[in-house]
């Protein structure tokens, strides 16, 4: 359903150009989750703004690539075709619930905003649209929450409205940018969940950008491992959570608290992430590298097929069966 | 003193309200014609002086026109020209802020120094020049004082729009799929309201100073209307011998004046979002250091007094 191919989102800055996206390639089926992983910096948020063209200009552009949503190039879009996709194809939650809705106005009128937009619904068929929404989302005493505004709600219900916001004209493609960041780790799973059964009813594919692990165990099909830019690894959630081949995924992965073992150390990633405006020619994890060779200094890896849906760039990376 | 800036403020607040109310029933409130005088009469002193006369409670002028009606009256004027000047500036210094905070860029720059040129304008002397090409008249007081005034909104709306810009739900905005007007008048606009309303408050003391110096000066309402402005200026003349022609209007000005900056720092400090956020119990932040929106406007009422002084 969608088709990212090859994106390139650049920014031009006086240090010069910084690749924040360099050839980012994957692709979504309908009612599936891909969750974009990766340090911060690695280019998730940008590619998520270049999907819906968002990349502040004049600093940011998407130099090449195409983004294809049903066979239509995003890309390619005139502002007028791309705001007809914006909100009723595509829509959007983000990290922080505090600044997503616009303080001065009413949730109803918030909510119904859209739906007067994309599918010009008036007088009570819009009212009833607007409270099935919110229903949707178990915001409590939605007729009467139409008329309070955002101060009134608390984080996680914000979360939820911005949500129902989001998926009142039953987009095809959810992006949802760290949507539990700010939430409380209680309400972060519960919101998931609420999440996932509405994606499930509506068959909405979601890109979850995230850093935590757990999320994405939880509610993933598939992962997008992303570092400097570039999609180093990606495969099912299983595939990389049993089998992880890139040195990066696998020092992500340690990285996680392990609840069964008291005595093990929580291990970090030594070094930081790359400048990238420097980028050498060679894989840009390789200073961090704890399997670092000669050839990872030289030319950038490409992609290794481990089995099956299940792609790592990295030199190291073969098959395990072929690595002996 | 911090903890009493939350109440509301009664003496601003009711001089407001009289001055409305006069403004609205002048007719019926003033004694006599503002502008028809008995020549028989002239130079009456004030009620409590000798010679007084209940008839005309503050005196009468030159032509023998009842000072207190004439003042009545010019309340009309003051209070019209400055909702008007301030209206179409404020409109048009809100959209070219929106634009220009919202769109950013080459129209940003553009717009922003238009508003530098627009600052950079010596007013009074537009307003001689103006009145040498025309006859006085309320469309000229209002047309160059709004010249003055909207780059003080644009410039203010700008900065807002600019903070609001970076918020998330306008990104959510375009994401939905809505267009810049709509974000710019529904998503910013709003937001920038309480400001909007501080400056423009602030104004209204400036504005109404400014029209009684247009006044006075002989560019601004003309003669016979009874401006304050111009009240002043033609009590000038008798200013030993006949001070009341003078004195009342400044001291109405004065007045007014001081009422309406009042009130504009109570509404800033009851309007600004980083001081209401701390509830209405939490003690309100004094920062003696921050010069706050509209100083200039702050200092009105000194000049007022200066205004007054000069007159009286």
């Amino acid at each position: 359903m969608l088709v990212v191919d090859n994106l390139k989102t650049h920014f031009f800055t006086r240090r010069g150009i910084i690749r924040a996206v360099d050839g980012v390639s994957f692709t979504l089926h309908a009612g599936e989750t891909l969750a974009l992983v990766g340090e911060s910096g690695s280019g998730k948020s940008v590619t998520c703004l270049s999907l819906v063209r968002l990349v502040p200009e004049p600093a940011g552009r998407i130099v090449g690539g195409r983004v294809l949503l049903e066979g239509d190039d995003l890309l390619r879009k005139s502002a007028a075709e791309m705001r007809r996709v914006r909100g009723k194809q595509i829509a959007m939650v983000l990290q922080d619930p505090m600044t997503s809705l616009n303080p001065a106005l009413t949730i109803g009128s918030q909510v119904s905003e859209v739906l007067r937009l994309h599918q010009g619904l008036h007088g009570p068929p819009l009212r009833e649209r607007v409270l099935e929404a919110l229903r949707r989302l178990r915001i409590s005493a939605a007729a009467t929450r139409l008329g309070h505004y955002p101060h009134q709600f608390s984080g996680g219900m914000r979360q939820r409205v911005s949500s129902a916001i989001a998926l009142s004209c039953a987009p095809r493609l959810l992006i949802a940018d760290e949507p539990t960041t700010s939430l409380d780790v209680t309400i972060q799973a519960q919101y998931l969940d609420l999440l996932k059964e509405v994606q499930a009813t509506a068959g909405v594919a979601v890109i979850l950008v995230t850093h935590d692990f757990g999320i994405v165990a939880a509610n993933a099909d598939r992962v997008a491992v992303m570092y400097a830019g570039k999609i180093v690894e990606m495969g099912t959630t299983l595939q990389i959570f049993d089998n992880p081949r890139h040195p990066y995924t696998q020092a992500l992965l340690r990285c996680l608290p392990d609840v069964g073992l008291r005595d093990r150390q929580l291990v970090e990633i030594g070094g930081q992430p790359p400048d990238l405006a420097q980028l050498g020619p060679g894989c840009p994890f390789a200073p961090r590298c704890p399997e670092r060779q000669p050839i990872c200094d030289e030319s950038y890896p490409p992609p290794v097929l481990v089995e099956d849906g299940h792609e790592a760039r990295c030199w190291v990376a073969a098959p395990a069966g072929a690595r002996g | 003193m911090p903890a009493r800036k939350r109440e509301f403020p009664w003496f601003p607040g009711v001089v407001l309200a009289a001055l409305v109310l006069t403004a609205v029933f002048a007719a019926y409130l003033a004694p006599q014609s503002p502008t028809e005088g008995d020549i028989t009469k002239k130079l009456i002193p004030p009620i409590w002086m000798e010679r007084g006369d209940w008839e005309h409670p503050l005196g009468t002028d030159r032509f023998g026109r009842d000072v207190l009606s004439r003042i009545i009256y010019g309340s009309r004027i003051s209070l019209l020209v400055s909702l008007i000047a301030i209206g179409v500036a404020g409109t048009f210094g809100t959209v070219l802020g929106l634009i220009s905070g919202y769109r950013g860029g080459l129209i940003d720059v553009v717009l922003m120094r238009l508003t530098d040129i627009a600052l950079s304008l010596p007013l009074i002397l537009i307003a001689v020049v103006l009145v040498a090409v025309s006859e006085p008249s309320f469309g000229n007081v209002i047309l160059v004082i709004a010249l003055l005034l909207w780059p003080r909104f644009a410039r203010q709306v700008r900065g807002e729009t600019l903070a609001i810009k970076q918020q998330d739900f306008v990104a959510l905005a375009v994401v939905a799929g809505r267009s810049s007007w709509w974000i710019m008048s529904r998503h910013i606009f709003p937001n920038v309201v309480p400001t909007l309303l501080v400056i423009t408050t602030l104004q209204v003391g400036y504005v109404i100073l400014l029209e009684g110096t247009l006044s006075f000066l002989g560019v601004g309402v003309p003669p016979p209307n009874p401006a304050w402005g111009l009240m002043i200026a033609d009590g000038r003349g008798f200013l030993a011998t006949a001070w009341w022609i003078s004195l009342f209007p400044g001291l109405a000005m004065l007045l007014i004046v001081l009422a309406v900056n009042l009130m504009g720092d109570w509404l800033r400090d009851h309007l600004d979002p980083k001081l209401r956020q701390l509830g209405s119990r939490a003690p309100v932040l004094d920062a003696p250091g921050i010069e706050p929106v509209g100083r200039a406007a702050g200092e009105a009422p000194a000049r007022g007094a200066a205004g007054g002084a000069d007159g009286g």
